[in-house]
């Protein structure tokens, strides 16, 4: 059986037919679960979009292929499988824009970089304004991301009902709606078969991912990093990465450094599928919520963290009875449509929502976290300058204005406006 | 939903409260010559703690007083409740 597992097809319409004559005979695995070697190039702690995007940008960048990914629970159950898959680039400070750039054009090409269709959709992402001041608000991040080189344009309310008629841009509505911002090429892509699409190539490439393995320690000695002790063993490594989201904060602790996060959980939920109606993703940070709808025709909505700490993916149910209701307000032939299920991930939310990425206090050890509740869109241009810190030891110029010590010197990147609430 | 119990009202459902975050170190006794790092972690650096985790909720669609909870924040079990300016514990739940 085994010699008949082909792990290294590329998916194309030739590989399609030639399959066709084999039966079902050829399985191609995707992905196969390793046992870890003694020691490593480079460790990457967390399986999810950021830390397999790290490695296959190691990869594909830097010429470095001994890598092990460690997962502590299983490919794609984690935040990458939980989120709500909005893509765009519109942040209002010049540092982040460039950042979420970078990453939205390398989602253009990922499919064929990896040879695995991630279904980008460029469906065009809105942002909603309620109020004179959040017009003002609006139209200034639009100006910015003008002057940043990002495509965006103001709507008026007319404007804004010719791409959704079944918006209601009444004046009397509960939430009025001034204006809006439109990026063209934000969108959608599909989360799973990024987590799917980066786990085979990775599988190709070599790179061992490793599941179900928890990490417990980071071997220190000198402040030098030189690998980490889990349940399946010590594990030895020239450099250790950690993008582990949420836990951040226990690895900073095995680390003995302090970190600014703090874990919220996020909540999403999503309707019985619908024909479609809703092309655009809409986003208002007035009513704390967002709305989309799936390929699959399910209208997905998602709302601003749950305001207290906490690790349970579980969260309170009046953020989904406030987001719905204030949906409905905006789109009220909704009203009739039934919930199929909700769910929460676990953010890590930094003081300015921004990330951190960087070296640490730790020579060799690096750290990726902080993205908050809107990591997604980012995960390509995480990972591309994650491995170029990894691999030169200094950051990319993208990542540079996104260090630790920023806390310090006092140069936050204050996004709350482009990212608190819109994903 | 969480249903916290306030020392002065009784429980009541989380949307009446805000939420205040961590209890947080003493101010620093010298600021003057509070070093940036030691400011920054000051005023940044969180515990996040996953477990039993000690914070602070205000009772704003209520009697508006603040006081402290303590919480499994994996869990979301409340198991004490604290009068904020003496720490005395006011309710145990074992």
């Amino acid at each position: 059986m085994k010699n008949k597992l082909n792990t290294n097809n590329s998916y194309s319409l030739f590989s399609i037919i030639k399959g066709g004559f084999k039966k079902n005979s050829v399985l191609d695995i995707s992905m196969s679960n390793k046992t870890p070697k003694k020691s490593y190039d480079v460790l990457i702690i967390g399986g999810g979009g950021h830390g397999m995007a790290t490695a296959y940008y190691l990869a594909k960048n830097h010429g470095i292929t001994n890598i092990a990914v460690i997962e502590k629970g299983l490919i794609g159950r984690g935040n990458t499988g939980r989120n709500t898959q909005v893509v765009r680039s519109n942040y209002l400070w010049t540092e982040s824009s460039l950042l979420y750039e970078h990453s939205l054009k390398l989602w253009n090409n990922l499919s064929q970089d990896i040879n695995f269709n991630v279904m980008y959709t460029k469906r065009g992402v809105f942002s909603l304004a309620h109020s004179y001041q959040e017009a003002r608000d609006v139209a200034r991040r639009v100006t910015a991301n003008k002057l940043n080189g990002i495509d965006s344009i103001y709507l008026t309310p007319k404007e804004i009902k010719e791409y959704m008629p079944i918006i209601n841009i009444s004046s009397n509505a509960r939430y009025p709606i001034f204006g809006a911002s439109l990026q063209k090429r934000g969108g959608i892509v599909h989360h799973d078969a990024v987590a799917w699409g980066f786990a085979r190539r990775l599988n190709q490439i070599g790179v061992d991912i490793v599941q179900n393995c928890e990490v417990k320690n980071l071997i220190i000695k000198n402040n030098i990093i030189n690998g980490i002790t889990t349940d399946q063993g010590d594990i030895f490594a020239n450099k250790v990465a950690v993008a582990v989201a949420g836990s951040s904060t226990r690895f900073a602790e095995m680390g003995n450094f302090k970190l600014p996060i703090e874990s919220h959980p996020l909540q999403a939920w999503v309707s019985e599928p619908i024909k479609p109606i809703l092309n655009p993703v809409v986003m208002s940070n007035t009513v704390h919520a967002y709305i989309s709808q799936a390929e699959k025709g399910e209208l997905v909505i998602g709302a601003g963290i749950d305001k207290y700490i906490g690790y349970s993916q579980r969260g309170s149910f009046n953020v989904i009875e406030n987001a719905t209701s204030a949906i409905i307000e905006l789109f009220p032939c909704f009203s009739k449509v039934k919930l199929l299920r909700t769910w929460a991930g676990l953010v890590d939310v930094s003081p300015d929502a921004c990330p951190i990425i960087g070296q640490t206090s730790i020579r060799n050890l690096y750290i990726n976290c902080g993205w908050g509740t809107g990591g997604f869109k980012a995960t390509p241009g995480s990972g591309y300058v994650f491995a170029h810190t990894i691999a030169n030891d200094q950051p990319h110029i993208l990542n540079e204005p996104f260090t630790l010590d920023r806390f310090t010197s006092g140069k936050l990147i204050d996004e709350h406006g482009a990212a608190g609430v819109a994903h | 939903m969480l249903l916290i119990e306030c020392i002065y009202c009784g429980e009541r459902d989380e949307t009446e409260f805000d939420y205040g975050g961590e209890i947080r170190d003493k101010r620093p006794v010298d600021p003057d010559n509070l070093s940036d790092i030691e400011w920054a972690d000051f005023i940044f650096s969180r515990k996040n703690i996953n477990g039993i985790h000690i914070e602070q909720w205000f009772h704003s669609g209520g009697c508006r007083q603040w006081f402290n909870i303590q919480r499994n924040t994996y869990t979301n079990e409340i198991t004490k409740v604290f009068n904020l300016k003496n720490q005395q514990i006011i309710r145990e739940k074992n």
